[in-house]
């Protein structure tokens, strides 16, 4: 072998790829879901009589937009940055305090009534 | 059309097939931009949630080649603005990244650890287009044409911006000691 396929051999070595914690996948993929879960929450609190009124039409069309798009994203990195400054003692507790914590920063992105 | 248009459902299950074969990828590259775990988690999780924004779009502009290259320009942008908004520089503690996660057995590792650790520091050395590119290619496995994509280079650019990569790594780790004093 050469002294270059050698020093690539070593290079592949030491570059080896990094395994993302166990959790990881798993706790994205829940935090898609319950943001979706919580605006369809939204749309179906939000009585039909409210919905005579075009001004209200607002709210229930972001709440969508929270959990499909850009404002997802947003959501579910302040909500883990605030989890991770505020651990939580038990599995219920984290539980718990995770939803708490989206469903406060999905209200932001709804105008106010 | 029905035969092109996709359904939210299908999208998703297509976005999670894509974010379970790459998660990976996309991590470990994370994680040898930043240079430590936490903010390779962050960046990992920013890096999907654009991507599931823009997925539709991509999946339509990609004539159906691979979206690793795609992802790790995500992430390689997000990178960018991390080190610009929080003037960071990137950690320089990734030598445990070899011991973390490579299966060597123990008798290798104690021989091998001294190099490869000589190694790290050298890739950390080198300038950032070429760091990237040697990672792209041997911790991520990708070729030169993902690499090209996924750096928006020309393959032949690709080509030899990996070689004198590699040239500019023996010869830091061939010197050392008189590059540090």
């Amino acid at each position: 072998m050469s002294d270059a396929a050698d020093f690539e051999l070593l290079l592949r070595q030491a570059l080896t790829p990094v395994d993302p914690p166990a959790d990881m996948s798993e706790r994205i993929e829940g935090t898609l879901v319950n943001l979706t879960e919580i605006a369809a929450d939204e749309l179906e609190a939000w009585e039909l009589s409210a919905m005579r009124d075009p001004r209200n039409w607002a709210r229930p069309a972001a709440a969508v937009v929270v959990g499909t798009t850009a404002g997802a994203a947003l959501v579910v990195l302040r909500a883990r940055q605030r989890r991770r400054r505020a651990r939580p003692h038990g599995v219920l507790d984290a539980a718990e305090q995770a939803l708490k914590d989206v469903y406060g920063e999905a209200r932001k992105f709804l105008p106010k009534s | 059309m029905a035969t092109t248009e996709k359904t939210k459902a299908q999208l998703d299950a297509e976005f999670s097939d894509l974010y379970r074969r790459h998660l990976r990828d996309v991590y470990s590259y994370s994680y040898y931009r930043v240079g430590n775990h936490h903010d390779a988690e962050d960046l990992t999780e920013q890096t999907f949630l654009q991507a599931y924004r823009h997925f539709e779009r991509a999946q339509r502009e990609s004539n159906g080649r691979p979206l690793r290259p795609w992802l790790i320009r995500i992430a390689h942008n997000l990178a960018a603005n991390f080190y610009r908004d929080r003037s960071r520089k990137p950690q320089t503690s990734i030598e445990d990244a070899a011991i973390i996660s490579a299966p060597h057995d123990t008798e290798t590792l104690v021989e091998g650890r001294e190099e490869l650790k000589a190694i790290l520091e050298g890739v950390q050395k080198l300038p950032d287009d070429r760091r990237e590119a040697l990672v792209m290619r041997f911790a991520l496995g990708m070729d030169n044409r993902e690499i090209a994509r996924a750096m928006g280079r020309s393959d032949g650019a690709t080509k030899v911006l990996i070689h004198r990569a590699i040239r500019q790594l023996e010869e830091i780790v061939k010197t050392p000691e008189e590059e540090d004093s």
